[in-house]
């Protein structure tokens, strides 16, 4: 039934190689459009090299990935963002001095295209675009229930609301495709069960496929369509979370024999 | 009523408004020494490099140490300049604006040739890169002989090989200097491109390449995973912080009637950054503040004679200490903290 | 013949320097710190051996230890009061620091000794040829390059075989790891400033030796020249700032004999510019990266 669905994101047997090291090797899965897809894994299983392999942060030593059926083979990090691939980190990367608006108003730099010169000269285009792009990104904190808090400095939240910041301005550049680095880390079983709502919510209204790292199962199993589980760079199991939950080998990779 | 943003933009024109007002008041009535009129040009145009500066290593946070060699360009290229305009019969303000555009426009094209190679680098290594070029542009400025008459511009370089034409006049003499320079920079007209510079430092940090650099200073991985070229930021930084040095220059220039390329020299690159972290990073009412203070403090210590600069160098040392001392610091965060729950309740008992 | 009179020159030169930029480097590997002070812990030590050889007639070597222990003591100092309270500020302020005690050293020598160029008296003068006299070679070339393969000998073996030395190397990879492991890190740094500070008194007699004036301001360009020297190498690296110092050195005397003295000075900039290009952490430095 998937195959009617076009595909956003298509990876095809993608490695990469540290040295003479394997970080990870033959990997391929295919995310569908507003499909939201977890990747799961042990530790150190390269879930967040894959990541990093996506946005370009490294480049792929082997395999191809295609964005809306466009090779991102000759792009680095920047052009990627702007086809369409946004993500959040493992150990949040928030403008920390900087505004939780200016944070998200950051995001939409692409979006907003007055120049230098308009900017220092105040003219009527940067006043226009300026008001859009708070709008913007007042709308896009108001998803993530942070819209009392534009003022603050992004520093100064809390983590939990960081990880959501995270979200809301990554989602601010516009993107086909989201990258959720485990997005529950740190989070009690309350801001997790809130997080589910948001990301299904982000999903349907935006109209995007999501791709997500994640350790907390009941999150994973909740949201996710499908599944790909890495262990030691390789792909384990693919599947639906009914599919994984009951797959041996999927259980001995995470309980040991 | 104002945004925090808005508030430190008002507060910088307000204090730069004020001396304004102040120091004019005063030598109308004639309550300034000479030797402090003397200074308020030359203050100005530090306050204007410094700012500039401020942009690069504050908001930027690219230490640079080469800030004096873009005043420098700024200023000999006014120097040329005015000495076309004089020939051409153009005297007083105009020339003063067209030399200040035309040095920071110069400033601004070097700092872009040289921002290719610099920002390719990080840390103490574009540090000394930016100190090699303005040692460089000094070394290359004191070889420079530059003279004018009927015929037009001559140049040379190294050895003085120009012969000038009855009524030709030297602009610039190698280790010489710039010699015979019209002096047209006013108080006022340094003011001015004072209350431009803030303009100018204010509206672009708070536009979207304003936060794009802030953001490549925060978190360059992040920076860039939400489409910023942090080269093109940080360029952009560079290149403005130049421009503004090289228009620093030009007034600077304009206010004596010789200086010498070493003027610009390695330690004047290094005042300009004390004045920058002084006044704090970012902070551009700081960094008025410690500019004018820090130029006219080793001239006010003038009857302590050669203790003056030995005390100039006590002061820096116990400042940096002060600031940075653990206790102090938690002490003025509390109070910090304490001032502003106080506000807070004001606020909240005015609605 | 000329051009190899001139690399001998060069080698001498460039082995002062090389000598300043260890201390550069030693300092900066560990405490993390441009010490833009160091040059005028050499103008210390030249105004200590000065002194020591006219005022009081010592002979050079009883003079340069007198310098050296100055400077040890000197250097040590500044780092107790100056830089030791801003281990945890922020490197521009400690940076500032560093330019406030380079400003306070050099006036403190002016109201001290004067402004006036005093003469430093002629040692190691004179010169033997070779190649039946195509060749003259300054003994004071051959000395210096030779205390300073000395010093650069001594120094590796010290960093790689002594206790200190490892826990220099220690404290230079992650100072707290190196805490962890019952270093005391405070010690390491003033042992690293009193070596730098000991090797800039040796600088300071052969940089005396080569041009003999002593003026308040003398070691800034010295000082300025190594810490290029130290960055050509790659700064944080011994043998770097060793490499680092001699090419310098050579470039430096290549470019007055053969392009132009007054030009040297961009020269010299240039080339850094061009190696930095090609090697952005300089000739022997180790490149960082991230985690993301």
């Amino acid at each position: 039934m998937s195959e009617t669905r076009t595909p956003v994101l298509k990876i095809t047997d993608l490695g990469i190689d540290f040295g003479g090291l394997t970080a990870v090797n033959d990997l391929s899965l295919c995310v569908y459009d507003k499909e939201i897809y977890g990747l799961i894994g042990p530790n150190g299983a390269g879930k967040t090299t894959v990541f990093n392999m996506l946005t370009k942060v490294y480049q792929p030593s082997r395999g191809t990935i295609e964005l809306c059926g466009q090779s991102t083979e000759k792009m680095n990090t920047i052009e990627v963002n702007k086809a369409g691939i946004a993500r959040t980190f493992q150990n949040i990367r928030l403008f920390m001095n900087m505004s939780v608006l200016d944070n998200v108003k950051t995001g939409l730099h692409n979006d907003i295209s007055y120049s230098v010169f308009e900017s220092i000269f105040r003219l009527p285009r940067f006043g226009k675009q300026e008001k859009d792009a708070d709008a913007k990104a007042m709308e896009l904190l108001k998803i993530f229930g942070l819209e009392e808090k534009a003022d603050l400095i992004a520093g100064n939240l809390p983590y939990g609301e960081q990880r959501r910041l995270e979200i809301a301005r990554a989602l601010a550049t516009s993107p086909k495709l989201l990258l959720l680095d485990e997005p529950a880390a740190g989070m009690n079983p309350q801001e997790t069960e809130d997080l589910m709502k948001t990301i299904r919510f982000v999903r349907d209204h935006f109209g995007i496929a999501i791709l997500l790292i994640e350790h907390d199962m009941k999150l994973v199993m909740g949201i996710c369509e499908r599944i790909t589980v890495l262990n030691f760079g390789m792909m384990l199991a693919e599947g639906t979370p009914d599919e994984i939950v009951n797959n041996p080998e999927v259980v001995k990779a995470y309980l040991g024999e | 009523m104002f945004s925090p943003k808005r508030r430190g933009r008002t507060v910088s024109l307000l204090i730069v408004i004020l001396a304004y007002v102040i120091l004019q008041a005063m030598i109308m009535s004639g309550n300034l020494s000479r030797l402090l009129i003397s200074l308020l040009v030359p203050v100005c145009a530090y306050i204007v490099a410094a700012l500039g500066l401020n942009l690069n290593v504050g908001f930027s946070g690219e230490l640079n140490l080469g800030q004096a060699g873009f005043m420098s360009i700024g200023a000999f290229t006014s120097v040329i300049l005015a000495g076309i305009l004089n020939a051409n019969g153009i005297t007083g303000i105009p020339v003063l604006i067209l030399c200040i555009l035309a040095g920071a426009a110069m400033a601004a094209a070097v700092g872009w040739l040289i921002s290719v190679p610099v920002l390719k680098l990080q840390g103490d290594y574009l540090a000394i890169v930016t100190l090699a070029f303005g040692q460089i542009i000094m070394s290359l400025i004191n070889n420079l002989y530059c003279g004018i008459d009927s015929k037009g511009l001559h140049f040379a370089f190294v050895t003085n090989t120009i012969e000038l034409a009855e009524g030709g006049k030297m602009l610039i003499s190698g280790p010489m200097g710039a010699t015979g320079v019209s002096t047209v920079s006013t108080f006022t007209a340094g003011f001015i491109l004072v209350v431009l510079t803030l303009l100018i430092v204010y509206n672009l940090i708070d536009s979207r390449s304003g936060r794009a650099i802030t953001a490549a200073r925060d978190n360059r991985i992040a920076a860039e995973s939400i489409g910023i070229s942090i080269s093109r930021t940080k360029t952009l930084a560079f290149v403005i912080s130049s421009c503004l040095g090289g228009a620093a220059g030009a007034l600077y220039a304009l206010n004596y009637s010789s200086f010498v390329a070493t003027k610009f020299d390695f330690n004047s690159s290094i005042l300009l950054l004390v004045y920058v972290v002084l006044g704090g990073l970012g902070n551009m009412s700081g960094t008025i503040i410690s500019t004018a203070v820090l130029v006219v403090l080793p001239e006010m210590l003038r009857f302590l004679q050669n203790y003056r600069m030995l005390i100039y160098a006590v002061v820096l040392i116990v400042i940096m200490l002060v600031s940075n001392n653990e206790f102090l610091k938690t002490k003025a965060e509390q109070l910090k903290k304490k001032l502003s729950a106080n506000r807070k309740k004001g606020a909240a008992e005015n609605v | 013949m000329a051009f190899l009179s001139y690399l001998i020159s060069g080698l001498g030169l460039g082995s002062v320097y090389a000598i300043i930029a260890l201390g550069y480097s030693m300092v900066y590997g560990i405490a993390k710190m441009l010490n833009f002070a160091h040059g005028d812990i050499i103008m210390a030590g030249a105004f200590a051996a000065f002194f020591a050889m006219t005022a009081a007639g010592m002979p050079l070597i009883v003079a340069a230890l007198i310098s050296m222990a100055v400077c040890t003591l000197l250097g040590v100092t500044i780092e107790r009061l100056a830089y030791k309270p801003l281990r945890n500020a922020s490197s521009l302020s400690v940076l500032i620091t560093a330019i406030g005690v380079s400003y306070f050293l050099q006036n403190a020598a002016q109201l001290l000794f004067g402004s006036d160029t005093k003469i430093f008296p002629a040692v190691l003068s004179g010169s033997f040829s070779l190649f039946s006299g195509a060749l003259s070679v300054s003994y004071l070339s051959v000395v210096t390059i030779v205390i300073c393969l000395v010093i650069m000998g001594g120094l590796t073996l010290f960093i790689n075989k002594t206790k200190t030395g490892k826990a220099m190397r220690a404290c230079s990879e992650d100072k707290g790891a190196a805490v962890l492991m019952g270093i005391n890190v405070n010690r390491i740094i003033s042992i690293t400033f009193a070596i730098g500070s000991g090797l800039a008194a040796i600088a300071a007699i052969l940089l005396c030796a080569t041009y003999p004036s002593v003026y308040p301001t003398l070691g800034s360009m010295p000082g300025i020249r190594a810490f290029t020297a130290a960055v050509f190498g790659g700064i944080g690296s011994i043998p770097g700032a060793f490499l680092g110092g001699l090419l310098l050195g050579v470039i430096e005397t290549m470019a007055k004999a053969y392009i132009s003295t007054q030009l040297s000075d961009a020269i010299v900039f240039a080339v850094l510019i061009i190696v930095l290009l090609i090697r952005p952490t300089g000739l022997l430095g180790r490149k960082v990266s991230v985690k993301v």
